[in-house]
């Protein structure tokens, strides 16, 4: 078994000496996520940094509380994703596992989590199904879901008149249930959904399913697929004149990192939805700085951004409790208000999910942009109430209906 | 007009245009794997890692040094096929009179390590590179908007594999290095430095890689793992055209190329297995693959 396991602890040794608490809590918290494949750039170290970051900003050891922080490399495979959730929390003493992206691997993740009772704060997945029919009551689904993309992204292409669409759709869990979300949304707002292909995961290619979606003629191609089949997709629909050609196209799960992939002249124009961008404000430029000098000068992704908040409420709850009881802190996690710089405030919801706006941006014309990282204009502001999916619809049993 | 199980023949002249497009990336690589198979008996698995080293070399030639594209697709052939050199003199030959399972151990380890040195220092999400500004845009056919860059692969490849088929089957050169695969032995004993030979084989495979990598590299994602993604079909193509036969891997790189365009019509979620039925029904058949000679 390959089991890379990168401890870092972060003790503050001297510190820990102060007397203001008697009582002395230790967590240790694991980042579970992809750190040589596919999503590595977007989660990776970059999240063991945020996550590293709200341990010092919430001075957890003037508080008494002793914070060690290891991370390893799920390959996006569930079944390594298991085996190293089992080990941390049987052996290792994990009290929390954050991230893990690669909605197959959360899923797995969420079940071991509430097999053990320990705690799964989900930053990098996006399947809804994690506080829908697989909800946990040791789970939180942190920065984004299927749910909310298709929410922004979908609903705000069939309102600016986009309302017949063609799906390109990875041909896997993840890629079906966004198609499945976006779908609904686009019928609801009174577009209809032309015609969809199912395309091998991973591809390379795309031109030929492309050429496919310009012949139906759809006013929106939707792109539900993610990483590098997304940036494929998106510099062949480029270089095919699909965009010149009227066709819009809608990317449904683009990060940061593959904006900078692709390059903003092939990237401009481009609508897509996150739920935090580092130049949005005074608070979330700062933090971005600070991220950056850790990250090789690479700013944050909104799974990044989740993480550290996502760590810092815990945190918080911990000391409200006092106590790392899992029950004891989920239920601080849920009653408490969220609020820390990146995502303003918030709440957890019953059924796991992190309430925040979500945001739909447009991709910036190179003029526009004044250098790396300098991507997104904001279009406009969803509130967290009709982004995410209403308790009111809710599958998940925890929610008394 | 007629229709052909519900697709418009519009849409089929692009498919099967589409599919040569990529036969002829499909082309380039088993090229290189079967010179190189020829000669070294060595199965390289660190081919998909030399494509994607062509790429990386045309970003680096652009963003470091400001040369263009066209520069660079001569340039960055040459730059990896050094490197494949070098990795010939310092290790191959070394194990070259061992097993073969030595030789793909070998060259599989240094796929991952090369791979792991390019996502450590590019990461893993990619490069942009853009299609140079001549061939930006494209005609419309009637049936399809082609693109002009795509049109410029297909020659390009094209020209590529006839050059290298008539190098080896119609040259002196290619006579030596025919010679040196029947029989290594009695063609040094008359006067042919086999070992040169052998090196330049692999630096020549292994620059055909790096020069795939520049030509994809404005139409795919420049990224450390676009090697890997590709070389199992690649992998595939040779065995159906024949371990180590030149004209074998041309011919069954583009074929194949098609039946995967016309799959993605028919049946798109068949589209990345078709190739290995078809290796799988000609292995049944023609064990030797389609133009291979049975040993």
């Amino acid at each position: 078994m390959k089991l890379k396991t990168f401890l870092t602890t972060t003790a503050f040794a001297a510190l820990m000496a102060a007397p203001a608490l008697a009582q002395q809590i230790s967590i240790k918290a694991g980042v579970l996520n992809d750190r040589s494949g596919l999503y590595a750039d977007l989660s990776g170290e970059g999240s063991v940094i945020a996550a590293r970051m709200a341990v010092e900003d919430f001075k957890a050891a003037e508080k008494g509380i002793k914070v060690e922080i290891v991370s390893a490399d799920h390959q996006n495979k569930p079944d390594v994703g298991s085996t190293i959730a089992r080990t941390w929390y049987d052996q290792d003493g994990v009290d929390l596992i954050l991230d893990v992206p690669t909605s197959s691997v959360a899923l797995a993740v969420n079940q071991i989590t509430r097999e053990k009772n320990k705690i799964h704060i989900n930053s990098g997945a996006a399947s809804s199904d994690l506080t829908g029919k697989a909800c946990s009551p040791n789970t939180v689904h942190w920065t984004y879901d299927t749910y909310a993309l298709a929410q922004g992204t979908g609903g705000a292409m069939v309102k600016a008149g986009g309302d017949s669409w063609y799906f390109l759709t990875a041909d896997y869990a993840f890629g079906h249930a966004l198609e499945r979300d976006t779908a609904a949304i686009v019928t609801k707002n009174g577009g209809k959904v032309v015609g969809a292909v199912r395309t091998p995961f991973p591809g390379t290619d795309f031109s030929s399913f492309l050429l496919q979606a310009q012949a139906s003629k759809a006013k929106v191609i939707g792109l539900a697929n993610a990483g590098g089949d997304t940036i494929n997709s998106i510099k062949q629909a480029g270089e095919f004149g699909i965009v010149a050609g009227g066709q819009k196209l809608a990317g449904l799960l683009v990060f940061l990192t593959d904006v900078h992939s692709l390059g903003l002249a092939t990237a401009q124009g481009l609508v897509l939805t996150e739920s935090f961008y580092w130049d949005t404000n005074d608070q979330t430029r700062a933090w971005a700085d600070r991220f950056a000098k850790a990250n090789g000068g690479k700013k944050p992704t909104m799974v990044q951004a989740g993480v550290y908040s996502g760590m810092l409420h815990y945190l918080k709850a911990v000391e409200a409790a006092k106590s790392k009881d899992s029950a004891a802190v989920m239920a601080k996690m849920k009653e408490m208000p969220t609020d820390d710089p990146l995502f303003g405030k918030g709440s957890v919801r019953v059924d796991g999910r992190k309430m925040h706006d979500m945001y739909l941006f447009e991709v910036k014309k190179p003029a526009e942009s004044k250098g790396p990282w300098d991507y997104y204009k904001q279009v406009s502001v969803l509130p967290a109430a009709q982004a995410f999916r209403p308790l009111a619809e809710s599958e998940c049993p925890l929610v008394k209906k | 007009m007629f229709e052909l199980l519900g697709v418009p023949p519009q849409a089929l002249f692009g498919q099967v245009l589409l599919g040569l497009i990529n036969g002829s990336f499909y082309a380039i690589l088993s090229l290189g794997l079967a010179v190189i198979f020829g000669l070294l008996n060595i199965i390289n698995f660190t081919h998909g890692a030399q494509y994607m080293m062509g790429a990386f070399v045309a970003w680096m030639c652009l963003n470091y040094l400001g040369i263009n594209y066209w520069v660079a697709l001569l340039l960055a052939p040459l730059v990896v096929g050094a490197t494949g050199i070098a990795i010939e003199r310092l290790l191959l030959k070394r194990i070259a009179h061992v097993d073969h399972l030595y030789g793909l151990l070998l060259t599989f380890g240094l796929a991952l390590i090369i791979q792991g040195l390019f996502r450590n220092e590019f990461g893993s999400s990619g490069l942009p590179y853009q299609i140079p500004a001549e061939l930006r845009g494209g005609v419309n056919l009637g049936f399809m908007f082609l693109p002009w860059y795509r049109g410029w692969v297909v020659v390009a490849s094209l020209v590529v594999c006839l050059a290298t088929w008539f190098l080896i089957e119609k040259t002196r050169l290619g006579a030596y290095l025919r010679a040196a695969t029947e029989n290594p032995t009695l063609t040094q004993a008359f006067g042919i430095n086999v070992p040169l030979l052998v090196t330049l084989t692999y630096g020549f495979g292994v620059a055909l890689a790096g020069f795939a990598g520049v030509l994809a590299a404005p139409i795919y994602s420049v990224n450390p793992n676009m090697g890997a993604d590709l070389i199992i079909v690649v992998f595939a193509v040779v065995v159906i055209g024949g371990m180590g036969s030149i004209l074998g891997a041309i011919v069954t790189g583009f074929s194949l190329g098609l039946v995967e365009g016309l799959t993605k019509v028919f049946y798109p979620e068949a589209s990345a297995t078709v190739i290995f039925i078809i290796m799988v029904l000609v292995l049944l058949v023609r064990p030797a693959g389609l133009f291979g000679r049975a040993a």
